[in-house]
């Protein structure tokens, strides 16, 4: 795979390059890509709000910005500087996540966010990114004699099952899944063999009907309806339906940008976070939908190729983490809203609006690109040049 | 280390291929999902979308005018100007509700109930503030429209009879659909529509109506209308045209007045209905604007009946009415000839009962002419007698007493002519002989209605034509369209000219002979004179207690239990035109209270001889009035 870049070799990296090239050499390709689809996430929330930048196109624009700085920053950052302080960056998620539990503010019957003076934080979306980064360092430091004893599995599973228990009790079913298919997509990665993965797999299978136990009744009711939507047209199957007919009167074409009859006359339930990419391909049909999925696909391509690219393995866990992260986003989302899955309450990266998910993704973003600034370093089992 | 590295990136890169190709599988999948719904159901989709945002708003056509012969308007549409607020221009309802009330004072509950409203309703619903405002309300409103943001004047469709009380009977009333009433025309269950209840308006009530137009809106998820995508105007309803007088109708139910009464009044020539005043009456506009509980109680409680047409659902015993009847059995059947008299000593004797003259001395020998002329009830004894009850009732029927005659209107009563089969159904025993002297005299079982004694009479009158009674000259459509089905000359029937002839001279010796009943009552101008014959029918038989006490005078007794006064006659005597009944419940007697008024009305009726105007057809249908 043909990256941006440069191609040198496998020598030793001085981490005192200067800044400028350590911008230039930046994978900038990637960065237009997710540029792009925040450009057409900006035109989606003009038509939101019926052609105007008002209340949310230029709000989301500012935050894309914030993003942006962001990502490059944390991509400016050494790696092992990630890899050190993964753990902390754990604890500290964790501690908020506790923090939620007590003083949290309570969104859509669930508590979910703490509310600082200037902006709302979502502790769960820290705890997206600290998870992988936590799992990845873990597993960049076992021998691969350690991955054949079963007892390696006692560490990941606690990182695991702690905050996906603390976000279930919110309770908010879409971070959990996702924190659960991100890490275990790390513990395939990081070679865990396969009968402990079987093992794990039908160990949660048998505890699903125990979860099941814990769930809200709205979650449940969600799950139910989704089996059959069209039962329920005017309870919570509603929002499943309107969507679907939102998409197929959009039709191959679309109805025209700002002529989605579905989405501005209201039939359409929160056309500007969650259900975005019904409004989009309503008013760009089949072919708009196809095209940003591509456009999701390439990111996604790019974060594979710089995962399969490093010369660490910290770098590859961490890499192909956040790019599964950012597919758990997209897939759940669209899934969700094509009832496919039911309706999780998860945004579509870049695009819905929304401040806590453009950051989660634009740091998820900044790590893949210092991953892939950092190729060629090789780092020893505990953050020393190797 | 190098090699540790190099072997766990190998298998990284086994592992990422799987999950790779997984991940590509699932876009795959949500790419061929949106293909199934976009693509292969997109059909389905798009009218699902459309069914969503289009609404099919009915359009409710302006009902048709209700005219009179002349084309004077008795019941037309007027402009109803509503006051509504919507509270999502207002903004600050409260301050603005203050404001109007410079203008238009709002009682507390009023303002209570327009507050509740707003709270329940969505902000875009415009909510009514008062109704039926005059026109200078309206004009002071829209004056002052800058300072009252969110209050508009709507314009709505009011029913609106003219004449009020006088023709409440025949008109009807219009009213909201009641639920055992919808037919699935979704015209039906349009919030503000009305259906005629009574009368013509019932009658007529699907020509009236007319068909609905209906227009297309866009709509959001919550109802509110976007824009009009298309209208298509229904038909405005036909204008019906009534053979009624409306003059002469007015007069009539003033002659009335206070009493509980009945006045019909025929063309004879055709059987076209100039008047059907029914007394006491109400105010049909309060129907459209909605009665109070007490208004309406007063109404249902109210003993003489204000809400009965009187005219088609009263039934009444004819008395000596009936005597016409008899006559011309007598005279058609041949059992005797114009020369046939009887001796009157006051009373008859059958079997071991006595029957009484109302004239106690009793009449001495007259004949027919004199019988009639003097209602002799032992002249009439006896020739019932002789013609047998089953002629009687033949008679009766073809003179049109004892069936429904068809007007078209609602609710017409039947009345009743026993015959012995009659009698055995209905009471399960044979007839006696006395009945048939009942009979003859018009008591016992026989029931006429008013109407049905305007048709004898006219029958008797025009010399034997079975004219039937008729209320509708003509429904036009707005489009020009005459749906009024094509009159058929009446047949003859069958009954000698001879026979017409004398009963006729019988009652012009009523009002014209100094010994008539009801000379007192005649037409003293030649031209105008009229013929009739008097009736006063018992409500309830006088007790031999009640004979021995003296309690015989009518006065004496309850209203309830005075004697029906009634009066047939036609006019002019010699070129008959108009035929007149009158039923006065419980009023006295006929000579003394009904004749007096057919006399007046008769004149009257002459004097506008409204059947010899030519019709006017109805004036289109103009917009509906400012000035009303």
């Amino acid at each position: 795979m043909a990256l941006a870049g440069d191609g040198g070799g496998g020598g030793l990296k001085t981490p005192q390059t200067s800044l400028a090239s350590r911008l230039l050499g930046l994978n900038w390709a990637l960065v237009l890509l997710v540029t792009m689809l925040a450009a057409i996430g900006f035109a989606m929330l003009v038509s939101a709000a019926n052609g105007s930048f008002e209340p949310w196109a230029w709000r989301q624009a500012v935050r894309f910005a914030v993003g942006l700085c962001v990502a490059i920053v944390v991509a400016l950052i050494d790696l092992r500087f990630w890899l050190r302080w993964a753990y902390l960056f754990y604890g500290g998620a964790l501690l908020l996540l506790l923090a939620v539990e007590i003083i949290g503010t309570t969104g859509m019957g669930a508590q979910r966010w703490i509310d600082f003076e200037l902006f709302n934080l979502q502790p769960s979306e820290v705890m997206k990114v600290a998870l992988v980064l936590a799992l990845a360092r873990y597993f960049h430091s076992r021998r691969p004699e350690e991955m054949r004893r079963p007892m390696v599995l006692a560490m990941p599973l606690a990182l695991i099952g702690l905050p996906a228990g603390l976000v279930l009790q919110q309770p908010d079913l879409g971070t959990a899944i996702m924190l659960l298919l991100a890490a275990g997509t790390l513990l395939v990665l990081a070679g865990v063999h396969w009968w402990m993965l079987g093992a794990l797999v039908a160990l949660t299978a048998a505890a699903a009907p125990i979860a099941w136990q814990f769930l809200h009744d709205y979650q449940r009711r969600r799950l139910l309806i989704f089996l059959d939507p069209e039962n329920d047209p005017l309870g919570a199957g509603y929002h499943i339906l309107q969507s679907k007919i939102a998409l197929g009167s959009g039709g191959l074409f679309g109805k025209g940008y700002l002529a989605g009859t579905q989405s501005h006359l209201s039939f359409l339930p929160e056309r500007h976070t969650d259900f975005i990419f019904t409004m989009l391909a309503e008013e760009t049909g089949l072919v708009g939908g196809a095209v940003l999925l591509l456009l999701y696909g390439i990111v996604f391509v790019y974060g594979v190729a710089i995962a399969l690219g490093s010369q660490n393995q910290f770098g590859r866990l961490l890499a192909y983490g956040m790019t599964t992260t950012m597919f758990l986003y997209v897939f759940i989302n669209v899934a969700m809203v094509t009832g496919l899955v039911p309706v999780v309450g998860v945004p579509l990266p870049l695009i819905s609006f929304g401040g806590t998910a453009t950051v989660t993704v634009m740091v998820a973003i900044g790590l893949i690109l210092c991953v892939h600034a950092n190729r060629d370093l090789a780092i020893g089992r505990h953050g020393e040049e190797g | 280390m190098k090699r540790q590295n190099a072997n766990s990136r190998r298998r990284f890169n086994r592992r990422v291929a799987v999950l790779g190709t997984g991940k590509l599988a699932l876009m795959a999948l949500l790419g061929s999902r949106l293909y199934y719904l976009q693509v292969v159901e997109a059909p389905r989709y798009r009218v699902l979308a459309d069914e969503n945002r289009i609404n099919l708003n009915l359009l409710a056509p302006p009902r048709g005018r209700i005219l009179d012969r002349f084309g004077i308007e008795l019941a037309r549409n007027r402009q109803n100007y509503r006051l509504v607020i919507v509270p999502e221009q207002a903004r600050e309802t409260v301050a603005v509700l203050d404001s109007l009330t410079n203008f238009i004072p709002l009682k507390a509950g009023e303002r209570q109930r327009i507050l509740s409203e707003i709270a329940r309703r969505r902000p875009f619903v415009p909510i009514t503030v008062r109704e039926h405002l005059s026109w200078w309300e309206v004009a002071e409103i829209e004056v002052n429209a800058p300072y009252l943001p969110g209050i508009s004047i709507d314009e709505g469709r009011l029913r609106q009879y003219p004449q009020a009380a006088s023709l409440a009977h025949v008109l009807g009333y219009v009213a909201a659909v009641a639920s055992e009433e919808l037919t699935g025309d979704p015209l039906l269950e349009l919030p503000n529509f009305r259906i005629g209840k009574n009368g013509v308006e019932k009658f007529h009530d699907l020509s009236l109506r007319g068909r609905a137009g209906s227009q297309q809106v866009e709509v959001n998820a919550h109802g509110r209308i976007i824009r009009e995508l298309s209208r298509s105007e229904g038909n405005p309803g036909a204008d019906v045209q009534l053979t009624l007088d409306q003059g002469l109708q007015t007069f009539a139910t003033d002659r009335l007045a206070a009493e509980s009464a009945a006045a019909v009044v025929l063309d004879v020539a055709d059987g076209a209905v100039l008047t059907l005043a029914s007394t006491p009456s109400f105010d049909p506009n309060l129907f459209n604007q909605g009665l109070t509980h007490q208004q309406w109680r007063e109404l249902v409680d109210n003993p003489r009946a204000p809400l009965i047409n009187k005219t088609i659902s009263g039934q009444y015993p004819p008395g000596s009415t009936f005597k016409l009847a008899v006559a011309v059995a007598a005279l058609e059947s041949g059992v005797l000839g114009a020369g046939y008299n009887v001796y009157c000593p006051g009373h008859m004797e059958l079997g071991n009962r006595r029957f009484h003259c109302w004239k106690r001395g009793g009449h001495g020998r007259l004949g027919m002419v004199e019988a009639l002329a003097q209602s002799c009830d032992v002249y009439f004894y006896d020739i019932a007698l002789k013609v047998g009850i089953k002629r009687i009732a033949e008679t009766a029927h073809k003179l049109g007493l004892g069936n429904r005659l068809s007007i078209d209107l609602p609710s017409e009563a039947d009345g009743l002519i026993p015959t012995p089969a009659w009698k055995l159904a209905n009471w399960g025993s044979k007839w006696h002989q006395g009945e048939t002297l009942n009979t003859g005299i018009g008591q016992g079982f026989v029931l006429t209605t008013p109407l049905q004694l305007a048709v004898m009479c006219a029958r008797i009158a025009n010399g034997g034509l079975a004219i039937a009674p008729r209320l509708t000259q003509a429904v036009r459509k707005s489009d020009g369209d005459d749906l009024t089905p094509p009159p058929s000359p009446p047949p003859k029937l069958d009954i000698p000219a001879r026979a017409l002839a004398i009963v006729r001279e019988g009652m012009s010796s009523v009002v014209n002979h100094r010994r008539g009943t009801a000379y007192a009552a005649r037409i003293e101008n030649e031209a105008w004179a009229m013929a009739g014959k008097t009736g006063t029918s018992q409500v309830r038989r006088i007790s031999k207690a009640e004979r021995d006490a003296g309690i015989t005078r009518n006065e004496d007794r309850p209203w309830k239990h005075r004697d029906h006064a009634l009066f047939v006659g036609f006019a002019p005597l010699h070129a008959p035109r108009y035929a007149c009944a009158v039923v006065v419940e419980h009023g006295g007697g006929g000579s003394t209270v009904a004749a007096p008024m057919v006399r007046d009305i008769l004149a009257e009726a002459q004097r506008r001889d409204s059947a010899r105007e030519p019709l006017t057809p109805p004036a289109v249908a103009a917009a509906d009035d400012r000035k009303a």
